[in-house]
């Protein structure tokens, strides 16, 4: 039971940490000279980089509220989590846990989606989607199973 | 030692003070500290004025940037800051740098009490004097600015005897549809999702509120008037259909009470 528990927790972790990195480190798009991502815009000329905010379009603003909306809701997942196994009675389901979980996943696919289509704007042929893209990709499906976890998942003992 | 000079309370700092000699009492040493601090309080504000009355470097102030849309008119503000009072003599003067060329041209200047706005220039019959010199301002007004227009104005203002100083400089940025400023929308969107997910939980505890206060009434209600038919089953039914949860509740709280000691 214990092992269980464990399992499912460093799931969950697992998935806020993905979100994390994919939110903040600056690799959605890049080439050889400089790198891209919801925040900032890199380039490396000559041994010298200089950063400028990013396009301050409407989507772009939209994948940025989508990522950090799905950050929160995977954080309140988590304390819900620990707060309904303390409180929940035998053979409650975590539904509201798992709820906050599949809303985070869903937010993440809407941001990636979002950013994927709209990139025909704003990156050449010539770039390729950096790790934090594939990295939000990834944590896309985790977090949807977790969140089907909770759901699933009867409180013993 | 040049003690004639400035007035400095050399006397407080002798070796043969006559309070050290004696017995120095609290009330002493409070006193001869406090003339000291106010000795040394004295000196740095006659410093202070004397070097002030003596740079009287005049400072002028205009904005840093300026956004506008196209076809607009943009009022660009100078004004200036002087330890003297505003002489009659009090002279601004406009100069207009475009972006990426490397000379500046001027394109305004007022004097002995008349402006002379720019007639042969990229300005001419699109500016006006709208400042007010003896109030220290001498703003000017661009209508109907187009993208040519970008560039960096500067204004630099001398009111005599007061010359010394530096312009200043503002950026003009003419755009042609407002720009939608970074995070805004961002802060919307999660603001709205935090919003709704505050207001279903309220509700969510409003109803079970409403709910239990409504049980409550009924309660009390029963049991002012017992038997009495149809009336007395609905009650019944809305606490059976209310009590499972409430039973609910103390039955978890009896498990959570029970799980504890075991812990123990």
């Amino acid at each position: 039971m214990l092992l269980l528990l464990l399992g499912i927790v460093v799931l969950h972790v697992a998935a806020l940490v993905l979100l994390f990195v994919s939110t903040i480190v600056s690799a959605w798009v890049g080439n050889p000279n400089s790198s891209s991502d919801l925040w900032t815009n890199c380039t490396t000329l000559n041994g010298i980089s200089t950063c400028n905010p990013a396009d301050t379009g409407v989507w772009i603003q939209a994948v940025q509220a989508l990522m950090i909306l799905s950050i929160i809701f995977s954080f309140l997942s988590l304390f819900l989590f620990f707060c309904q196994l303390f409180t929940l009675q035998k053979g409650g389901r975590f539904f509201l846990t798992g709820a906050f979980q599949i809303f985070a996943s869903l937010f993440v696919m809407s941001g990636a989606i979002i950013y994927t289509v709209m990139n025909f704007e704003w990156v050449h042929q010539s770039e390729f989607y950096g790790f934090s893209y594939i990295l939000a990709w990834v944590a896309f499906p985790l977090a949807f199973i977790s969140g089907l976890i909770y759901v699933v998942l009867r409180k013993r003992e | 030692m040049p003690s004639g000079l400035i007035p400095f309370p050399f006397h407080l700092f002798s070796f043969h003070h006559p309070s050290l000699s004696r017995n120095p009492s609290h009330t002493d040493l409070r006193g001869e500290q406090r003339e000291i601090m106010l000795s040394v309080l004295a000196l740095t504000s006659v410093v202070l004025l004397g070097i002030a009355s003596q740079t009287t470097a005049i400072v002028v102030y205009t904005s840093w940037e300026r956004h506008a849309l196209v076809g607009t008119d943009v009022r660009l503000s100078c004004s200036f800051f002087s330890w003297q009072w505003t002489s009659p003599d009090v002279t601004f003067s406009w100069h207009y740098r475009p972006d990426g060329a490397k000379e500046a041209i001027s394109i305004f200047h007022y004097a002995g009490g008349i402006p002379y706005v720019d007639t042969k220039g990229p300005f001419r019959d699109r500016m006006e004097f709208v400042g007010n010199p003896s109030r220290r301002d001498g703003s000017i007004l661009l209508k109907n600015v187009d993208f040519a227009d970008n560039g960096t104005f500067t204004c630099d203002a001398k009111n005599p005897p007061d010359i010394a100083g530096s312009p200043s400089h503002v950026r003009l940025f003419v755009f042609e549809k407002v720009p939608v400023q970074a995070g805004v929308i961002t802060g919307a969107i999660i603001g709205v999702v935090l919003g709704l997910l505050i207001l279903i939980v309220a509700i969510y505890y409003l109803m079970r509120f409403l709910v239990a206060r409504r049980v409550f009434s009924l309660s009390m209600s029963k049991h002012g008037r017992k038997g009495k038919g149809k009336e007395g089953s609905q009650q019944k039914q809305a606490l059976a259909v209310t009590d499972p949860a409430k039973l609910k509740a103390a039955a978890s709280e009896k498990k959570k009470q029970e799980s504890r000691r075991e812990k123990k």
